[in-house]
């Protein structure tokens, strides 16, 4: 079963840019590309465990905010070392002025 | 200022499984480390990539060295050919750090393939595996200055203060890397680096310093060949003899401060320098900031000190004073090695982060 849980309101993210979401004891990063997308992946940088939201979007990447470790965040795919392992992503949507993701329970 | 001295058993920096489990279990290793408050806007703005200054800063560069790497060529076996010597050593042998550095974290220039063509070159200048360094920077930077897990601390406990002169001119770091390097040329990695660089990537490792080893030879054979020491003069020969002010300026970067912390106002030193320091040094004097926050290139770390530097300790105001907080600190590490200087925060920082310390 999977629920599709609010974010925040689409103007709480700018274009080409990216925040950080805690849902239980799990963390997000949602972004906000800029042709106006949402997109999400997981909240912490597979290399060390370091949130993704205090990171830089340019264009469709995401870098980490320690190493500089890069992610194609559309896709999830780890693109500049030490970023070995992929990000998982979620799906998103927008409903009522409301980002949500979804979410398998 | 203030000195400090702690009870805290002798370091042991290996890079070994037990020292790296006692990091972990004292909270030290892979940890949440202190930052200033910074608006994200603002730190956006700042983070902000742009090839430009590294463009022009690379071609001055590039011009520099061949331009005195000419005069080495033309004015050998004239005295007239010290001063070229003097120049290309520096742009060589110590400009080549900063531009390895900043090109390794990817923020030098906006286009990966710059940062990755300067990165490679200076590398190689650098005397270090391209490979195996990228990991053990990315170490340093999640555990900087942790004992036993950073594998990039300059002067150890007690210090040993002669390699410390000695690594002016590259005895030890020479020896050391190219001693690393024939190594990898025959597929060993050591267990320090094997510690930090995954198994992915230990196979590029090796195919990298047999590059730079067979480059290297090539230069030895010409110099036999020409019967002449310019070729090694030339090459290779930079990182040593022109590496001074690499030490001059690294050395201050964490130098007798705290070590097992998790704030780098403990740790590290930001420096004011002469714009010619800060070009060779591409600005990392702002070391503090540089570690806080390191996706912000070096063009903008000026910017990011005025920023925050409310909650730095105050910054030395030239080589020669970091030198003078530095030096009286290593010799107090040789009689004791707790011993470190911690500097004195402005009324309007945040106390230091040190809890983790007293685990």
């Amino acid at each position: 079963m999977s629920d599709w849980i609010d974010v925040c309101a689409t103007d709480d993210i700018e274009e080409e840019d990216v925040i950080r979401f805690d849902h239980g004891i799990r963390s997000f990063a949602i972004y906000h590309s800029p042709e106006g997308e949402f997109f999400a992946t997981d909240g912490l940088c597979t290399h060390e465990q370091v949130h993704l939201a205090d990171g830089l979007v340019m264009d469709h990447t995401i870098e980490c905010p320690k190493h500089n470790g890069q992610f194609n965040y559309t896709t999830g795919k780890a693109t500049r070392l030490p970023a070995c392992d992929h990000l998982g992503t979620y799906p998103v949507r927008v409903a009522g002025g409301q980002v949500q993701i979804q979410l398998s329970e | 200022m203030t000195t400090v001295t702690t009870d805290i058993p002798p370091r042991d920096y290996q890079l070994s499984d037990k020292n790296a489990q006692q990091a972990f279990d004292r909270g030290l290793a892979s940890a949440e480390w202190y930052h200033t408050d910074v608006d994200r806007k603002v730190m956006k703005a700042l983070m902000k990539r742009s090839d430009g200054p590294a463009i022009r800063d690379t071609l001055i560069w590039l011009c520099l060295l061949v331009a005195s790497g000419a005069g080495v060529i033309v004015l050998w076996g004239s005295w007239w050919v010290l001063p070229f010597v003097l120049i290309y050593g520096v742009l060589y042998g110590s400009a080549c750090d900063a531009r390895w550095h900043e090109c390794g974290h990817g923020t030098a220039f906006k286009t990966a393939w710059m940062n990755d063509a300067v990165y490679q070159f200076a590398s190689f200048l650098v005397m270090r595996n391209p490979v195996t360094w990228r990991w053990s920077h990315a170490r340093h930077h999640t555990d900087t200055v942790i004992v036993g897990r950073d594998a990039e601390i300059a002067v150890m406990r007690p210090p040993d203060l002669l390699k410390v002169v000695l690594n002016f001119v590259g005895v030890f770091d020479v020896w050391y890397s190219m001693k690393a390097l024939l190594l990898n040329v025959g597929g060993v990695l050591q267990e320090h680096e094997l510690s930090f660089v995954p198994e992915p990537e230990q196979g590029k490792a090796v195919a990298a310093a047999r590059v730079h080893v067979v480059i290297y030879a090539a230069t030895i054979v010409a110099a036999i060949v020409l019967g002449s020491w310019l070729p090694l003069i030339l090459i290779g020969g930079p990182r040593a003899y022109g590496c001074w002010h690499m030490l001059m300026t690294g050395l201050l970067q964490h130098g007798g401060l705290a070590d097992n912390v998790t704030d780098h106002r403990l740790n590290s030193r930001t420096v004011l320098m002469n714009p010619v320091s800060r070009f060779i040094y591409w600005n990392m004097n702002y070391h503090v900031e540089h570690h806080m926050f390191p996706m912000v290139p070096f063009h903008a770390l000026p910017q990011l000190h005025a920023l925050i530097k409310h909650d730095l300790p105050a910054a030395n105001p030239s080589i020669w004073d970091g030198y003078a907080e530095m030096i009286p600190a290593f010799l107090r590490q040789l009689r004791n090695e707790d011993y470190y200087v911690r500097r004195e925060l402005p009324p309007t920082a945040k106390p230091y982060r040190e809890d983790l310390r007293e685990i």
